[in-house]
């Protein structure tokens, strides 16, 4: 299982990689190898700013849909627009193609929060 | 929890193992979307040991099959086979099968494995008043589905028989993969041919070793139950528990060429009077026209937004790459062509009426 040392993550299974206020989110390794084909990425909340934990789009695999959560608050800037018509992407490149969303964030303190790569690692059991 | 006599073969394989009506069963071995396209254009090999086999002997096997089966099993001669369902009295479905013509007075019954207990009390009810010799031999038998157009080609070096002499919904009971007696059967719940055999679970490993092995050089895969699921909603057979149930009616299902009135059945008096009232609502088949994917239990609106049915199932379809669904509505909308709704989330996304299958081949 890939959880590259440079980025932070969720509880949610999503990666944050923090560059000044900005934050890039994806989906990790361990949750498009869960979701399996994912088929369909949505994000209606571009432009929109949010808290964090709230829902900003959705990632269906074949099977299954799941919420996808912010993780930190801020304002969503950009979409991956390549994902609507290439969703697999998440499952190929889930760190560097399949990105999601950024953020700028309102509260950059909110990064300490997430988790580091071991604490990740722990938390799936990998 | 129960297994197949391949849940060894599947781990070892790499298979997702997931709980699936009181068995671990594989899900998916490479992806769904690969595995479906195996099926569709190569060759597949499900275990779908979870099915449940009824055996229905003696005098009175047809009399029994007659009275809880809707499809007319008089017309079945030896090595034919037929879909058909079992109504309650109340006009709803207690499960849908295949109903097999074995030998002269012997009859089995493929039904579903989350049903296997209610179809059995319910049959078994029926029979008090029949006297059929009736057994449940599900956990003793294995089922693997080998699904795809190549399905003939593939398979035909294990067995004597000539694979593409059978015909669509008959089987043989011959040779296979070297051992003697299983019933090959030209039947599948995908739409791409294929076959499907049943033999004892004793069986079962070395039959999908040499399907396997035979297979090799088709480039056969192991296929999970995911792809099990948009194979067969492409086609749009209906799935018990999704599209089916105890509440809905076959004619509501557009099964009415399954129910033959020209006999006496469980459930005919109700149905009878559906069919001369008129049904009120439809199962259709429904494509998104805008990007979405429908998923069971979603809400089915008109143009105003107002809720006319739920989507019974719902997927994207790997080989027309749409969101496509099924689900109840009034009879008004069930016109092909009619335009629907369908409540994803926050939108309302536009869908029109479609004839299944949605694959056509």
């Amino acid at each position: 299982m890939n959880i590259p040392s440079d980025l932070k993550y969720t509880k949610d299974h999503e990666w944050v990689r923090i560059e000044g206020d900005t934050a890039t989110v994806g989906i990790t390794d361990f949750a498009q190898s869960e979701l399996g084909d994912i088929v369909y990425v949505e994000v209606e909340t571009l432009d929109e700013t949010l808290d964090a934990e709230e829902v900003f789009g959705t990632v269906e695999a074949v099977k299954t849909v799941s919420d996808l959560f912010l993780p930190v608050s801020g304002e969503i800037i950009a979409f991956n627009e390549d994902l609507e018509q290439e969703p697999e992407t998440v499952n190929t490149d889930p760190y560097g193609a399949g990105w999601m969303i950024r953020i700028k964030m309102s509260d950059p303190s909110q990064a300490d929060d997430l988790l580091s790569d071991a604490q990740y690692k722990e938390l799936i059991g990998a | 929890m129960k297994e197949t006599a391949l849940t060894a073969v599947h781990q070892s394989l790499g298979a997702k193992m997931v709980p699936f009506a009181g068995y671990l069963m594989p899900v998916s071995y490479a992806g769904v979307n690969a595995e479906h396209e195996c099926v569709r254009k190569g060759v597949g090999v499900f275990d779908v040991s979870h099915m449940g086999e009824f055996l229905v002997e003696g005098p009175n096997a047809l009399d029994l099959v007659q009275k809880a089966c809707s499809n007319d099993a008089s017309k079945l001669v030896i090595g034919k086979a037929q879909y058909s369902c079992m109504p309650n009295a109340g006009g709803g479905i207690v499960d849908d099968l295949i109903v097999y013509r074995v030998k002269e007075d012997t009859y089995m019954l493929v039904v579903n494995a989350a049903n296997i207990q209610k179809d059995w009390d319910h049959i078994s009810e029926i029979n008090e008043h029949v006297g059929a010799e009736l057994r449940n031999i599900s956990d003793d038998y294995s089922l693997l589905a080998i699904q795809g157009p190549k399905a003939a080609e593939a398979m035909q070096s294990l067995t004597s028989v000539d694979l593409t002499a059978i015909p669509f919904y008959s089987f043989e009971v011959a040779d296979f993969a070297d051992i003697p007696y299983v019933i090959i059967s030209a039947t599948g719940y995908t739409g791409s041919g294929g076959f499907e055999i049943y033999c004892k679970n004793s069986e079962v490993e070395q039959i999908w070793n040499k399907v396997m092995e035979a297979g090799a050089t088709y480039d056969i895969q192991p296929i999970g139950l995911a792809a099990r699921d948009t194979l067969r909603l492409e086609m749009g057979y209906c799935l018990y528990g999704n599209d089916i149930d105890d509440t809905t009616s076959p004619l509501e299902a557009g099964l009415g060429w399954i129910t033959k009135f020209t006999k006496d059945f469980t459930g005919k008096t109700w149905l009878e009077t559906q069919k001369e009232m008129g049904i009120s609502r439809k199962l259709v088949g429904f494509e998104l026209l805008e990007r979405g994917i429908p998923r069971k239990d979603y809400i089915i609106a008109d143009e105003e937004g107002l809720g006319i049915g739920q989507v019974t199932s719902g997927t994207m379809a790997p080989s027309l790459g749409k969101g496509i669904g099924m689900g109840y509505v009034p009879v008004a909308f069930s016109e092909p062509g009619t335009e629907i709704f369908v409540q994803i989330r926050k939108n309302l996304l536009r869908a029109v009426v479609v004839k299944p299958p949605f694959y056509k081949g």
